[in-house]
């Protein structure tokens, strides 16, 4: 190995991966770095203990995809550095920091892969912050990671391809699914069969969870508006409209997400710059086919970049390891990488019309209900966000976070910017994009004021 | 966008400086235009640490910042929000014998201004402010001084303004500014032009450029303050907190969380911003857990900095133009501020009407500056740069 620093993963999900894979195969030896305890990202991420479910039960259709992931991360053992469990709280220019097993380490990288996922998004509803409301990423999760339900009766409400898959999953669990609430009508699923001629797997699987869902009594409701979470102290029921008509369910669980927002804070510190994208109404950093950002040797791959899914998150992780090769001037397959970015298109031509069928709601932010907590952090009002904007003539999301203190918590606006930025263009009269992007500090996640720097190098892992 | 004002005062720069006289002058009857490149109070107004402290300031200082301890309490009345002040005390604290005896001697200096500063010793300290590690050798407590929020003064003085009439430009610079028979005339943003009598340099770290193109070139460099903030936690710090010799400033915010600071940030590419770094942003975060062991267990949740103008002999330029009539001077706050920014609105404000003010501000001249054409001028230079300036940049004084 040459003095030069090692190439930077971070996430060890299907596209950081698939980097590593890229990597060693040309002979580089990466460092991943990766949050979770165990590769797979959120989409394929590992229980916690054997409890005796096969991979079969935990990721059902895609049971091969993850056993083929956990393999291929499996087989670089020894000739990749893996910190799992580590944060990287901190970058620039070719250092990062990153805290883990207690301390934190400055660590030198050339050439940095940012894999960094998603997380749901959501536009507060009344009661949505109700013990017992989990997102639909979240409730996942917990059926996945910790083989554990939300509740025994529960409603799964939003948009989204998740929210089919999650109810689904979860009636396959043996949980009671009591309704499934979409915010789309019915007639935009018309866009589901444009899809057909691009992925026909994703659209009738989606088509199946749907139809199995209804066959074994589960109400699915389309175009619902109003949506509102009730309960004393934790859930016990929901309401919304439809058609005209108030609606109601009891229940003691509530999964609720609109769709995916990318995880962007470490491009914007890594410098990358952003531009605004229509069809995520999210300001993600720029790359071009092959992930290559703004910055010189920073690339870009998988959700945390677009939303675009597992199985494109695959290949634009190996994409982009590939331009980092050639970037180094390495020797790398040209064949494969345009192989590799047509694959791209063509999901991304998939994304277009799943979006599509399954729209963000974007009318709901003017009707948010004042009382509604916006930042749950700092436990700042919609009503309160209005009032700041309209008192201090604030029409920028930096600036309202200024003044209203939205996105200054323990989140720093990864879980509330975007539906801060959905109702301060509503109460203004203003575009989305025209409210602009908050941006990034570190540390992106809190840190413990006590952290220590570690002295030693960083040690190479086993 | 084509516009023209004709008005009595343009003022260039809405900081807080610029947003309280820009108020003030309202106030009196003037027409006024606010103009800032960005948004007003997003710079060093906007992104300081929040100390209001009159204490550790420079003896000729303390007239003006005595005027403007007298606004705090009345921001509610004066732009409708009390902008989280909070009259807490300020306390500099002592590491060694050596740091005691310049807060005594600074106490000594400054008797007569009204202060009350309290020195406290070791024992003291450990029975009034037991959540300060042991090893803390004394302090000085200034009663009288406290903290608040700089993201809603200063955002609060301009919306003020505005709804007081007076012209509010944001996001637009001012690209050109001549003297014009009587007046000034002014070109900015896109399309905007202005007629004023009288133009107010409250440019903060950008005021240099506009002093020099009326021949008053100034040594303003730049510092980028750095803090961090931790997640909100039961009161803890009861008083805003320095230390003599700099290292840690810090206070806690009434939601909970401790903003500290008492490091640098590094400029961008765009020297106008700039970022913590991760090294400093840690070191604050082990000091903090340090000197406050109540803290040890902690989260940093959010770092920042911002861009502010300093001066070599860390007082800052207030006053009238030596070389152009109906020019008023007023940048270069070195870190220190906020506490004296609404003071210095007022100050600028009985410039412009009276063509003088009640409150003593010679020793801030921009012609301290000046080529040293003869004793006078060495002398006002070597008055105003202090021999404490030796010590680290962030010591006594150093961010308000």
């Amino acid at each position: 190995m040459s003095a030069r620093p090692q190439p930077l993963i971070v996430g060890a999900g299907p596209a950081g991966i698939r980097a590593a894979e890229a990597f060693v195969a040309a002979g580089l030896r990466p460092l991943v770095v990766d949050e979770a305890p165990a590769c797979g990202g959120q989409i394929y991420r590992q229980r916690l203990v054997q409890d005796g479910r096969s991979t079969k039960d935990l990721y059902g259709s895609e049971a091969g995809k993850a056993e083929r992931l956990h393999a291929a991360f499996a087989a670089l053992d020894g000739r990749v550095d893996y910190w799992p469990q580590a944060l990287l709280w901190n970058l620039r220019d070719g250092m990062a920091d990153v805290a883990v097993t207690g301390t934190t380490r400055r660590v030198a990288y050339d050439g940095l892969v940012l894999a960094t996922g998603a997380t749901d998004r959501v536009l507060p509803i009344l009661g949505w912050t109700l013990p017992g409301v989990f997102t639909l990423g979240g409730s996942q999760i917990a059926l996945k990671a910790q083989g554990c339900a939300i509740g025994s009766r529960v409603v799964f409400a939003g948009s989204g391809p998740l929210l089919y898959l999650v109810a689904w999953q979860y009636m396959k669990a043996g949980v009671e699914v009591a309704a499934v609430l979409d915010t789309a009508p019915a007639s935009v699923k018309l866009n589901l069969f444009k899809a057909l001629p691009l992925d026909a797997g994703i659209v009738l699987r989606g088509m199946r969870f749907a139809a199995e869902l209804r066959l074994r009594g589960v109400a699915i409701r389309t175009g619902i508006e109003g949506l509102r979470i009730e309960g004393e102290g934790r859930v016990s029921g929901i309401a919304w409209r439809e058609g005209g008509r108030k609606r109601r369910l009891a229940c003691d669980g509530v999964g609720y997400g609109l769709a995916l927002r990318s995880e962007t804070q470490l491009a914007d510190l890594a410098g990358c710059a952003f531009r605004f994208n229509e069809r995520d109404r999210a300001w993600l950093p720029i790359r071009d086919a092959a992930g290559r950002a703004s910055v010189p040797g920073v690339y870009l791959a998988g959700d945390g970049a677009g939303i675009a899914g597992a199985d494109a998150a695959e290949r634009a992780g190996e994409r982009a390891a590939l331009a980092l090769l050639e970037d180094r001037g390495v020797a790398f397959d040209k064949e494969r990488a345009m192989a590799l970015e047509a694959e791209l298109a063509r999901i991304g031509r998939l994304r277009d019309v799943l979006e599509a069928a399954f729209p963000f709601p974007a009318h709901w932010a003017a009707a948010i209900d004042d009382a509604t907590t916006l930042c749950r952090c700092e436990e700042i009002t919609a009503g309160a966000v209005r009032e700041a904007a309209n008192r201090f003539d604030i029409g920028e999301i930096n600036r309202l976070k200024a003044v209203s203190r939205v996105g200054m918590g323990r989140c720093q606006g990864r879980m509330c910017a975007a539906a801060s930025a959905e109702v301060l263009a509503a109460a203004t009269g203003k575009p989305i994009d025209a409210v602009g992007r908050l941006r990034a500090q570190a540390p992106v996640k809190p840190i413990p004021l006590a952290l220590q720097l570690a002295a030693d190098l960083p040690e190479v892992a086993e | 966008m084509s516009r023209h004002l004709d008005i009595d005062v343009a003022i260039v720069g809405g900081g807080l400086v610029g947003s309280s006289a820009a108020l003030a002058l309202r106030n009196m009857g003037f027409s006024v235009a606010l103009l800032d490149k960005g948004f007003c109070g997003a710079q060093a107004s906007g992104v300081n640490y929040g100390g209001v402290r009159r204490q550790g300031r420079p003896r000729e200082q303390l007239p003006l910042s005595q005027r403007a301890h007298a606004v705090w309490p009345r921001l509610k009345e004066l732009i409708g929000i009390d902008g989280e002040f909070l009259r807490s005390g300020h306390l500099k604290l002592a590491r060694s014998e050596d740091d005691m005896a310049v807060l005594e001697a600074y106490a000594a200096e400054v008797a007569d201004q009204g202060l009350g500063l309290e020195l406290i010793g070791h024992n003291g300290l450990r029975e009034r402010f037991p959540w300060i590690d042991g090893s803390i050798l004394g302090a000085s407590l200034c009663a009288g001084d406290g903290h608040a929020n700089p993201r809603l003064v200063s955002a609060g003085f301009a919306s003020a303004a505005r709804r007081a009439g007076v012209h509010v430009l944001e996001n637009t610079p001012v690209t050109g500014i001549a003297r014009n028979g009587e007046g000034f005339a002014l070109e900015a943003g896109e399309g905007v032009s202005l007629k004023a009598r009288i133009v107010i340099n409250s440019a903060g770290a950008w005021a240099d450029r506009f002093a020099a193109d009326f021949g008053e070139p100034v040594p303003l460099s730049r510092i980028y303050p750095s803090m961090i903030v931790t997640e909100p936690l039961p009161s803890v710090m009861t008083v805003n907190i320095g230390m003599e010799g700099g290292g840690i400033y810090a206070r806690q915010v009434e939601r909970g969380n401790c903003v500290v600071g008492g490091e640098r940030g590094l400029p961008l590419e765009d020297p106008d911003f700039s970022r913590p770094r991760g090294e400093g942003a840690l070191a604050i975060m082990n000091r903090t857990a340090e000197v406050f062991p109540a803290l040890r267990h902690a989260q940093a949740i959010r770092f920042w900095s911002g861009t502010e103008a300093s001066m070599p002999d860390r007082n800052p330029v207030i006053g009238f133009s030596g070389t152009t009539p109906g020019l008023i001077h007023a940048f270069g706050f070195t870190g220190a501020g906020f506490q004296i920014a609404p003071g210095v609105g007022e100050v600028l404000a009985e410039l412009a009407r009276d063509g003088r003010t009640s409150t003593p501000i010679e020793a801030f001249s921009i012609a301290r500056f000046s080529q040293p054409s003869g004793p006078a001028g060495q002398d006002r230079i070597s008055h105003g740069s202090d021999a404490r300036s030796q010590s680290e940049p962030q010591s006594r004084g150093a961010h308000s």
